[in-house]
């Protein structure tokens, strides 16, 4: 242990503790910018900076680590003015438009103007001035709003082993760009939107979509339904001021209802047919020598990551849509003939934890009953904009349920939002469709968690299964070369593209720095889904009584013809960079 | 491969057979024709002097004369340079075509080609190199071999001890004992900041390390600098000697060396070093069968002054961007690839064959009490001599400038003069008889830097020199940290301002307190210093921004924006000239009448005064 004082008091940490780490020991609050824990401990924004007795220059907080005896102050004069000029410095070259940014009110920068009481910008000057790059169908990026703290760097690259987008150019004019600075759109970028979640400012952004939304609600020729992904109902609420972890799925659906949608339906009944088509089409490949391991294909970052990194390994992959574009396609089919209306006229909306389904639901082969399965897909944080823009008092509201006959779910829908949930929820109807008996156990331990890869041997049926359950895109590609080098035989893979699975989407609320240091979010909105699954009576897809009397009445054989040609998508190889023509 | 005894007979007999190198009095009926292949020379055709020469000796004949190329002699103000030995005789700025004239009389006729000859600053004709005034105050140590043997040939270099510290170092030392040497020396880093190499080394021996490195900075990059460069062109193999040396030391069987590539012929030599070295067996494995190994690389960098940090640095050898790492850990704990590092720089590599085999306690006799030795400096801007010099530590400013420097051209004043380059300061006439050394230049606001020593005199405008460093910065700056990054260009906004007019009040304070938290708050070295020659201008020329902003005007008459051209009516004898020579048509006046410029449009070119041969413009 060591011992050290921080602006007098004394502290004991373990040795390797940062200054930062042991200041928040004994309640003292240090400012910072850069500094995202264990992703970005670069100290380069210099708003941690402290004075340590006997050394010339300052101390960075967040990466200096405490050594026996050391005397630290935190808010002397000189480190207050240092900081307060940092801070000038960083806005004078940031695009102050502060009202009409999306991160007002959220933003870290906005939040530390407020706490230095920056009345003025002492030092004024040129600011570079950028392009927006708005092309893809996912992501905006606002570089006249980013303050080069790199946290959107070192999450891409660290974390996701992406590197679509990194420091280029030096001094003044460097900046965050992509290759060749081109769009997001034209590079390796796969839209999981974590940069997004690491961006303490407006710099980097969902493309919204609540404008469509508003449109299409507005139009009384349009009869539009709204679907809502299980991950959603777990973190609404924190727009709202909420605890994390809470469920406030009756909330929503009223909230939903109030802004004019004609339906609300739950994507986790999509999420059951999901494991119907995917729980099939793996006992197909296992049982009758099909590519194997399976690989889910729920997660559209995911799917584009393997197009452009891995393609040989795209007949692994499931080639069942995700539940939302699925339950599109069933809204668009079945449940347009039962309430007689033109699909054409149909609206299907998707409220999600994530933005590469924006893009997802432009991908070719996403029209399964002829007309794209979904219009609009909104995440969590525009649904709530929505909510907010109609001044709804959302924490006020009364329950309500999903509407019939596409609101009812079992628990295994809920768990997708979760690392090892499709696995979890899959292995659940696979169990007991090889082996003909209901299992004793519905839980599956091995696949929970928060670990970024988990591997498990399980038996069904006398027969060994290898699954493994990877999120983050750094992870899943350690588990694609494991299958690549013929290292692993694996049967069943699920891949998540975000760290955590849908609950820590890229387009769930955002959560500061100090937040994501302190508070296991992951962990909490998780465990949200899991209750959801422990309270439900049904707990296992296929006992869902709405998925039997579809697959009665309208698709017939899971796996069959109808059910592919709704259920079912295909991928391509893509190019990582679009070159010059 | 050469064994140890053989490397040992090449030093004798080449050495005797060059001693009219530097013996004027050599028994010898040779000559050698010595023509400085330094940067500055090359670049004034001195390859095709030395062609020239080559192709008329061989024409006439002419038997026992050599050419030959060699490193910087200094006086880059005088070249393309020509020496001829043993005699000594010094041409300066040789043409190529004077090679034919220098063979005929002086070889041949053994006349001086007096025209050739050089003129000291009294006026007084030169006829040997140490006649010059330039030379008088000088001590050779890193510079030794430079203009003495062909930096290529490393039997010139094994001639002059080359080598020979490094035997004695392998069999006669231990590493402690090498350390303790280096110590006792007093010799400290010439890279800028002055940390004692001693105790560099010995850190770097103490770190725990399967795998130690030694690392040269060659990244000169202040403007105006050029001493390592020099070093490099002029004596690589006592940069490669000195690293092996300290590899012994330190435990470290690799180094890297990693120079900037816009040194071409620099990195030229010291790979052409290390090829010979190794093909000596004196690089690679069981050095003279001592079980030491030792091999080195090059490492070229691209442009950045960044990567003169050797945190920077560092990053760059590995392949990355060349952004500095936060200190601790030093590079004697976590250097290169994260294994211990020793990191010095091209000059203190240059001291350290001479301190082994001289001793310790020769070099710290000369230099001042905490500043031992010596220290070379690219002497630049206004001063008679530019060039290359080297003095014992503890000479005054005014020494170098006036005495070695040849003092100021064209009549006029001396002003100030900048050391450390963009990270030091100003110095000013009433500092000008502080000695030079790490400490005393720290107290009056400067620094030693790297050794780039520009001189202004009373045309420079102090403000704009503040600004022209900043500009060098911000260009210069990795982007990395917030106060670098965007302090640094505020800095250069507020100065631009000042300069064309457009300073307000209370801007000296405001640039002070800006200066002040770069200082403090950036990550490395470059930001941390950057505001230097700011701070040091506003020290001791306060006035001259006072008068920018309150008076917008420059007296040194640098700032265009703030000159106000007028005719004076007296002078004027409405020739016309100006008129006609006006770009933008801002002069009116009839023909002998006085003429008048509008100052709404006149752009401060000064065209007009130069055509004026009256002298009627005043600013």
């Amino acid at each position: 242990m060591i011992n050290l004082t921080i602006n007098g008091k004394s502290v004991q940490v373990e040795e390797g503790t940062t200054i930062l780490e042991a200041a928040k020991k004994v309640n003292i609050d240090i400012p910072t910018l850069c500094f995202l824990k264990d992703i970005n401990e670069v100290g380069d924004c210099r708003m941690c900076v402290v004075e340590v007795e006997g050394r010339r220059g300052f101390a960075t907080a967040c990466i200096q680590k405490v050594e026996e005896g050391m005397v630290v102050k935190t808010n002397t004069p000189a480190v207050t003015e240092a900081r307060r000029v940092v801070l000038d410095l960083i806005l004078s070259n940031h695009d102050r438009e502060c009202l009409t940014c999306t991160r007002n009110g959220t933003c870290e920068l906005q939040k530390l103007a407020q706490e230095f009481y920056i009345d003025d910008i002492r030092y004024k000057g040129d600011r570079n001035v950028h392009e927006i790059d708005d092309l893809s169908p996912a992501i905006v990026r606002d570089f006249n709003k980013c303050i080069l703290c790199r946290r959107c760097v070192a999450t891409c690259k660290k974390v996701q082993g992406i590197g679509a987008i990194d420091s280029t150019g030096r001094g003044f004019t460097s900046a965050v760009s992509t290759y060749k600075n081109k769009s997001l759109n034209d590079v390796n970028c796969t839209f999981c939107g974590q940069c997004i979640e690491a961006c303490p400012v407006g710099a980097l952004k969902e493309k919204d979509s609540t404008g469509e939304v508003w449109r299409a609600l507005r139009d009384e020729d349009k009869y539009v339904v709204v679907q809502t992904a299980p991950a959603v109902r777990v973190a609404l609420g924190e727009e709202f001021g909420m605890e994390i972890g809470t469920n406030v799925a009756g909330k929503m659906v009223t909230a939903l209802k109030e802004l004019g949608f004609d339906k609300v339906f739950d994507t986790n009944t999509g999420a059951d047919f999901t494991i119907m088509e995917e729980g099939t089409e793996f006992i197909e490949r296992f049982t009758k020598g099909g590519t194997l391991p399976m690989i889910t294909s729920c997660s559209p970052g995911w799917v584009r990551y393997i197009e452009m990194n891995y393609p040989e390994l795209i007949p692994n992959l499931s080639t069942c849509k995700s539940p939302h574009q699925m339950f599109g396609a069933l809204i668009k089919s079945y449940y347009a003939e039962k309430i007689n209306v033109d699909p054409s006229k149909i609206f299907v909306v998707s409220v999600m934890p994530c933005v590469a389904k924006k893009f997802e639901r432009t991908r070719d082969n996403m029209s399964g009953a002829g007309y794209k399965d979904v219009d609009a897909v909104i995440t969590t944080r525009e649904l709530a904009r929505m909510i907010k823009q109609a001044h709804i008092d959302f924490v006020g509201l009364d329950d309500s349920g999903f509407d019939d006959p596409m609101g009812e779910a079992t628990g295994a829908g809920a768990i997708f939002g979760t690392t090892g949930g499709v696995m979890e929820a899959a292995l659940r109807t696979v169990q007991e469709k090889l082996t003909g008996k209901e299992a004793e156990k519905l839980e599956y331990e091995p696949v929970r968690g928060a670990e970024g890869i988990k591997r498990a041997t399980l038996n069904i049926n006398g027969k060994e299964v290898k699954v493994v359950v990877a999120s983050g895109l750094k992870n899943a590609q350690i588990i694609m070369e494991e299958i690549k080098s013929g290292k692993a035989d694996y049967q069943f893979v699920e891949i998540m593209a975000c760290p955590g699975g849908c609950v820590m989407g890229g387009g769930q609320p955002i959560r500061t720095s100090k937040e994501r240091a302190s508070i296991d979010i992951r962990s909490k909105r998780a465990n949200a889904l899991y209750t959801i699954d422990e309270k439900s009576v049904l707990r296992k897809s296929h006992e869902n009584p709405v998925l039997k009397k579809i697959y009665k009445e309208y698709l017939g054989e899971a796996g069959g013809h109808k059910a592919h040609e709704l259920l079912h998508t295909s991928y391509v190889a893509r190019e990582k960079y679009k070159l010059e023509e | 491969m050469k064994t140890l005894e053989e490397i040992k007979k090449i030093r004798e007999e080449k050495r005797k057979e060059l001693d009219l190198r530097v013996n004027t009095s050599a028994d010898t009926r040779e000559k050698h024709i010595l023509v400085c292949h330094g940067t500055g020379c090359t670049s004034s055709k001195s390859p095709k002097i030395l062609e020239n020469f080559r192709k008329i000796i061989e024409e006439k004949h002419i038997e026992n004369v050599r050419v030959i190329q060699t490193g910087c002699f200094g006086l880059c103000a005088k070249g393309p340079i020509v020496i001829i030995r043993p005699e000594d005789v010094f041409y300066a700025m040789v043409k190529p075509e004077d090679c034919e004239e220098i063979i005929e009389k002086h070889i041949q006729n053994g006349e001086l080609v007096e025209r050739l000859l050089c003129k000291d600053i009294d006026n007084k004709v030169v006829k040997q190199l140490d006649e010059l005034n330039f030379y008088k105050k000088q001590k050779r140590i890193a510079l030794k071999n430079c203009g003495v043997i062909d930096p290529e040939n490393i039997d010139e270099y094994i001639a002059f001890d080359g080598y020979k510290a490094l035997e004695k170092v392998l069999f006669e030392m231990t590493p402690d004992s090498v350390i303790e040497t280096v110590s006792a020396s007093g010799l400290r880093g010439r890279g800028g900041a002055g940390f004692p190499t001693g105790k560099k080394w010995s850190f770097t021996k103490m770190a725990k390390g399967d795998q130690k490195y030694v690392v040269c900075n060659a990244d000169e990059g202040d403007p105006g600098a050029f001493m390592d460069r020099s070093i490099l062109e002029g004596d690589p193999h006592c940069v490669v000697e000195a690293m092996m040396i300290a590899g012994y030391a330190v435990g470290a069987n690799k180094g890297y060396i990693y120079v900037r590539a816009e040194y071409p012929i620099a990195v030229k030599r010291f790979q052409k070093a290390i090829d010979a070295a190794r093909g000596y067996g004196i690089l690679g494995k069981n050095i003279w069968n001592t079980g030491f190994d030792f091999d080195l690389e090059v490492r070229l960098g691209a442009g950045a002054f960044v990567c003169g940090e050797e945190t920077a640095l560092l990053e760059s050898i590995e392949g990355r961007r060349g952004q500095p790492r936060l200190k601790p850990p030093f590079p004697a704990n976590e250097g290169l690839f994260g294994k211990p590092t020793l990191i010095n720089n091209v000059e203190t590599y240059a001291n350290i064959t001479k301190i082994i085999l001289n001793g310790a306690e020769w070099y710290s006799s000369i230099g001042t009490e905490k500043s031992k030795g010596t220290k070379v400096f690219a002497l630049g801007g206004n001063v008679n001599n530019i060039g290359l010099v080297e003095v014992p530590m503890g000479v005054t400013l005014r020494e170098i400038v006036f005495d070695i420097g040849g003092g100021i051209p064209n009549g006029r004043k001396f002003k100030a003069a900048q050391t450390g380059g963009p990270s030091g300061g100003c110095i000013t006439e009433e500092n000008l008889d502080t000695p030079i050394d790490y400490e005393s230049l720290q107290s009056i606001g400067s620094m030693m830097g790297s050794g780039g020593l520009i001189v202004m005199d009373d045309s420079k405008c102090m403000v704009n020199l503040a600004k022209f460093y900043l500009g060098f910065t911000v260009d210069e700056s990795c982007g990395k940290c917030t106060p670098c990054r965007i302090g640094t260009r505020r800095l250069l906004d507020m100065l631009t301002r000042i300069t064309e007019g457009k300073g307000e009040e209370g801007d000296v304070e405001k640039l002070e307190e800006l200066c002040k938290n770069i200082q403090k708050a950036s990550v490395c070295g470059l930001g941390q210093t950057a505001p230097n020659p700011v701070l040091s201008t506003i020290k001791y020329f306060r006035d001259e921004y006072e008068e920018h902003i309150r008076d917008k005007k420059c007296r040194a008459g640098e700032c265009k924006a703030l000159m106000k051209l007028h005719i004076d009516p007296e002078l004027c004898k409405g020739c016309g000239l100006c008129k006609r020579n006006c770009p933008v048509d801002a002069i009116t006046g009839e023909v002998k009448q006085t003429h008048v410029i509008d100052p709404e449009k006149c752009i401060k070119c000064g065209t007009c005064i130069n055509k004026c041969p009256f002298h009627a413009i005043k600013s």
